[in-house]
């Protein structure tokens, strides 16, 4: 079981940068300040998870 | 709005969102390395580790410290733990208040100050709990870390849909499989709290314990508070000491741990090994979900206006009253009712006898407070000094 935790917990980080990146591209292409501002908020969480801090 | 104006708006919210991020995140890296100094006591004989119980622990976050207070002298062996729920700081203060302070002259003491460790590195998502709490001593301030009930999920995830009890079998909330007082006796292949408890586990029967104490807090709104909670085997024990302390330092009932309740140390350690065991809640407002600001204060003072208020419609099930539950009451209630178990299992098991010195009582720590029996590491050999 704790092989089976570890393998979904290395997922949920490649999910997380997946999630990083398609935040961060959506933050280029988009023409709206209110979505730029929004995506850009969106990331914090998803980063500090990826760092290992929160 | 021009594209360079576009440009320029998504640069400052990227860098306003950038600069909040490396602020929260220096203050989430520095709480979970934050280390806690211990001075070995007087009586501290080893320390060891509890993957010395549990290989596959060596290295991980929940390696903590095993202090051994051994007399030298032939008695029985007493296990005192504190931080099974990190977010009540009444349990770990106390353990290090016997640590520190503690001298055997018959048996041994077996003391854990972070049952677990990772529970302590991280606080509860979205209830503001502060990262840090001080304790005033003779010779200054002395910091610790503010924790919560259950492992950080950077140590622990995913968490299943729901719990299943090893080996009950009893279903659980999902989040429990965290919560280092619902994984009792725990599993070798588990997760990494079920892993704690196992190595606990081990421990107890290796080191032969007789009897065992989990230190706790508990909200006002919870039913079993001021309170000790014994395993069926500790049952004369917790009952004597409820009626002696009751009549001359402070009041506290006695409960049985529930037969069909599992995964908590007062039921499994009794089940699943020779020792007696026995779990204490001692008052602590700060748990309430009705309360008011969580901050140090009322961590440390035990006074809110709002459980207050909801001890006024009856709904709590301990008094509180404008001098609330302070920190030095619920340490020094902790402190007594140890002694008074400890002194209560020498006198019904002859020959097993666990005596300790040094440690104040109740009345002692209310009146000189909990950070007078802080050893003060700054005169502390090098060697002496242990962190957790």
């Amino acid at each position: 079981m704790a092989i089976l935790n570890s393998i979904i917990s290395i997922c949920y980080y490649l999910i997380s940068a997946f999630i990083v990146f398609v935040l961060a591209k959506s933050i280029i292409k988009t023409k709206n300040i209110q979505d730029a501002i929004l995506y850009s908020v969106m990331l914090m969480p998803f980063i500090l998870r990826i760092l290992r801090l929160k | 709005m021009t594209d360079r104006n576009l440009m320029i708006v998504k640069l400052i919210s990227l860098a306003l969102v950038v600069t909040a991020m490396i602020i929260s995140g220096v203050q989430f890296y520095n709480h979970r390395n934050f280390q806690e100094e211990v001075v070995k006591g007087p009586g501290v004989t080893q320390v060891k580790k509890l993957s010395d119980y549990f290989e596959p622990l060596k290295g991980s976050i929940n390696d903590c410290n095993i202090y051994i207070l051994d007399s030298g002298v032939p008695g029985g062996t007493a296990m005192l733990i504190g931080r099974s729920h990190p977010e009540e700081p009444a349990g770990n203060l106390a353990t290090q208040i016997f640590v520190e302070n503690a001298k055997l002259t018959q048996g041994r003491l077996i003391v854990v100050i972070s049952a677990n460790q990772s529970a302590s590195r991280v606080t509860r998502p979205g209830d503001a709990y502060p990262l840090y709490y001080t304790i005033e001593t003779p010779w200054g301030d002395k910091k610790f870390r503010m924790g919560d009930r259950w492992t950080s999920p950077l140590d622990s995830w995913p968490d299943p849909e729901v719990y299943v009890h090893y080996p009950s079998g009893q279903l659980l909330a999902y989040m429990d499989i965290r919560n280092f007082n619902r994984t009792w006796p725990g599993r070798d292949n588990g997760m990494i709290t079920e892993q704690t408890c196992y190595a606990f586990m081990n421990l107890i029967r290796e080191e032969k314990v007789d009897i065992f104490v989990d230190l706790h807090e508990a909200e006002l709104e919870y039913p079993v508070i001021s309170t000790i909670v014994a395993h069926q085997n500790a049952a004369d024990i917790a009952g004597m000491a409820s009626m002696i302390l009751t009549s001359t330092e402070f009041r506290i009932g006695m409960e049985y741990s529930p037969k069909s309740l599992h995964g908590l140390s007062h039921r499994e350690v009794g089940d699943h090994s020779d020792a007696v065991s026995i779990l204490l809640e001692a008052p602590q407002p700060f748990l309430d979900r009705v309360r008011g600001i969580t901050d140090e204060k009322l961590l440390l003072t035990g006074q809110d206006e709002f459980v207050m208020m909801a001890g006024k419609y009856g709904l709590l099930y301990e008094k509180i009253d404008e001098k609330g539950w302070p920190i030095d009451v619920r340490v020094g209630r902790h402190c007594s009712t140890v002694l008074s178990i400890f002194e209560l299992w020498g006198d019904f098991n002859p020959g097993k006898e666990v005596l300790i010195t040094g440690v104040p009582l109740y009345s002692e720590i209310v009146k000189n407070g909990t950070g007078y029996y802080f050893l003060d590491p700054s005169k502390a050999r090098p060697g002496d000094i242990y962190y957790e």
